[in-house]
């Protein structure tokens, strides 16, 4: 009763990244809170593979749920395992992945228990609430806190009355921590059957197709990111040059990635995923806010943009006021010169 | 076979072209300076709904939306680009929804309308980003649902074969009618208006659009019918008023801020070979880079 929940996402047998970050987050959560951690994860033969990727995040309870039809994720039978359980456990907390199986999988939740579920916090925290109007105070709420807007603003979002609170966080966002490799948490091997309905495996995969990340962005200690400033598909070359020469990886803004200038996977933000490399080059970035939150503790950043007054020089160490096509090509050559 | 399409549709402040004026000095949101666009993914979806008709002669497609009165454009768009019909839900009762008290009305105005075989949105809005509401309507009927869906591939049956992305990578899914589905920005955009659909349906309104001195051309609104557009207010679909707006909605705003980053002490250098060349040589004697 009234515990931190987190949904564990699983492919194959492996722990999502983003779950185990939010299992961090959680344990936090909870030790403010004094109460336990628990996690969930569903999936086929995952019996015996999944519990050491979990548990070490100082999980206190791992609800383990393990048959055909499991995987790969479909909407209904994995709602009904949520719900059902949270219908006896009655966490007060639940986080998952803004991934694609968290966003289909969360909403549903959601309006099956009447409770709030906030999109793509950028930061969850613990405090207190008055609803002035009502004359009640609240303590102890999620603070679920997002750029809303365009990015234009942040806001607090709050679930004073429903239970449970329910967030979404985007990969890379929280910071992932093992607490104790040989954490001692309790196992419950669940019987599907008692939660999901056979009527819940509607939706057949007939086919799938995915591919390791093709970039290392989350890892990287160096990265090039180009936005809208860039100017083309061609541009993005001068980019992969210079991060060539620097053994950096190459990032976009949402506007470069909407404007078909590179890959979607390469998106830095709060839509996107969220860096903390040693040096940050953002060439042609003028810093939205949604772009700002996902790199914004980035070491060292360089700011490359013909417009002085871009947002996004505030917060650089460097400012060069210039256009990528000038720019850049000085940077490969005096780089050159001066490393050797 | 014949199918009964609904597509879910919001107007939307153009978020992506955000303007310096579209802040007040206060911090609050200008609206009145954000033009108001039809979200670019519910044209995506628009478009997979279009071709379901065209495949399948007898089909309909039945836009639905929310909003102020002024919202009325987005069903006019849909009836400029081959949409059959259109329904506004306006109600004040429905102003400050979040994402589940919109999907309650929207899914108790599908109720209304009668259960259709497919109801299609687009994944997220650009105003909001959460993608919640279709999902969420797919629970309140009881459906299922496909999201992020890239191309109808197939629909024949009682059964629809859907292409949808997922983090790295697609998958094909197949599913059972009805069903929602909600479509990614990068499935096929959306056709043109047609020239004749645009004056036929041109001077179409929503009652409330309508001035209260009466229009000037009173007896073509007789004549013709379908210049008078569907507008739905919460009584109109027997909502539980509950469980609309804000009384409706778990999520609650405690607080909204202009973010401000702190402002480092940046160095500024021009373009010139000189003030790169230092710049690298200054990288590289720290290890910054290198």
């Amino acid at each position: 009763m009234n515990n931190v929940f987190v949904y564990c996402e699983i492919e194959g047998t492996k722990v999502a990244e983003v779950s185990q970050e939010l299992l961090t987050k959680g344990r936090k959560l909870a030790n403010q809170l004094g109460v336990s951690l628990e996690a969930i994860c569903a999936g086929y033969n995952i019996k015996g593979k999944v519990e050491s990727q979990v548990l070490p995040f100082g999980v206190d309870k791992l609800h383990l749920f393990d048959a055909e039809g499991l995987f790969p994720y479909t909407s209904k039978p994995h709602t009904s395992i949520l719900v059902n359980l949270f219908k006896q456990e009655k966490p007060q907390i639940c986080l998952m992945g803004a991934t694609v199986i968290g966003r289909d999988l969360g909403p549903r939740v959601s309006s099956a228990l009447t409770s709030g579920l906030t999109a793509d916090c950028t930061a969850l925290e613990i405090g207190p609430h008055d609803d002035k109007k009502a004359g009640v105070h609240y303590d102890n709420l999620l603070y679920q806190i997002r750029p809303a807007f365009g990015g234009n603003i942040v806001a607090t979002i709050v679930n004073p009355e429903h239970r449970p609170q329910m967030a979404t966080v985007r990969s890379g966002v929280m910071k992932m921590e093992v607490l104790d490799p040989n954490y001692k948490g309790e196992v419950i091997v669940h019987d599907v059957a008692k939660f999901v309905p056979d009527t819940d495996y509607v939706v057949k995969v007939i086919e799938r197709h995915v591919e390791a990340a093709k970039n290392n962005l989350k890892g990287a200690p160096i990265i090039v990111a180009g936005g809208y400033g860039v100017g083309s598909r061609e541009g993005f070359g001068l980019l992969y040059d210079l991060a060539k020469e620097l053994h950096a990886e190459v990032g976009a803004s949402r506007a470069a990635v909407d404007a078909g200038f590179c890959e979607h996977d390469m998106q830095i933000g709060q839509t996107g995923v969220t860096v903390r490399p040693k040096v940050y080059i953002a060439c042609g970035i003028s810093g939205a806010i949604q772009h700002i939150a996902g790199m914004k503790e980035s070491g060292i950043i360089i700011s490359v943009n013909s417009d002085p007054n871009a947002p996004i020089n505030t917060i650089a160490d460097y400012v060069i006021t210039g256009t990528v096509e000038e720019v850049l090509p000085k940077m490969i050559k005096y780089y050159k010169a001066n490393s050797k | 076979m014949i199918l009964k399409i609904v597509v879910l549709a919001k107007q939307v402040p153009d978020t992506r072209n955000v303007g310096k004026d579209a802040m007040t000095p206060e911090g609050t949101v200008n609206r009145s300076a954000l033009p108001a666009i039809f979200n670019p993914e519910d044209l995506n979806a628009l478009e997979q709904a279009l071709r379901l008709k065209d495949l399948n002669p007898g089909s309909t497609v039945t836009m639905l939306t929310m909003g102020p009165p002024r919202a009325a454009d987005i069903i006019r768009e849909g009836l400029f680009r081959g949409a059959d019909n259109g329904y506004l839900l306006t109600d004040r009762a429905f102003a400050g929804a979040d994402t589940l008290a919109t999907s309650y009305a929207l899914a108790t105005a599908i109720k209304k309308i009668g259960q259709p075989d497919i109801i299609i949105g687009g994944r997220q809005a650009i105003d909001g980003d959460t993608a919640q509401v279709g999902p969420q309507v797919a629970e309140k009927l009881g459906l299922t649902q496909i999201t992020y869906a890239e191309e109808i591939l197939k629909c024949e049956n009682g059964r629809i074969t859907v292409r949808r992305h997922i983090d790295g990578g697609v998958e094909t899914v197949e599913g059972p009618l009805p069903i929602v589905i909600t479509v990614n920005g990068s499935a096929a955009p959306c056709r043109p208006r047609n020239a004749k659909l645009v004056m036929k349906y041109k001077k179409a309104l929503v009652p409330l659009e309508m001035p209260a001195e009466g229009l000037p051309y009173a007896e073509e609104y007789k004549n013709k019918p379908y210049l008078t557009l569907n507008q739905w207010s919460t009584a109109d679909i027997d909502a539980d008023l509950q469980q609309c707006g804000l009384s409706g909605s778990p999520t609650k705003v405690k607080s909204v801020e202009n973010i401000v980053f702190q402002a480092k002490e940046s160095k500024t250098l021009t373009a010139s070979d000189q003030d790169i060349d230092n710049l690298m040589k200054e990288l590289l004697a720290n290890h910054t880079i290198g």
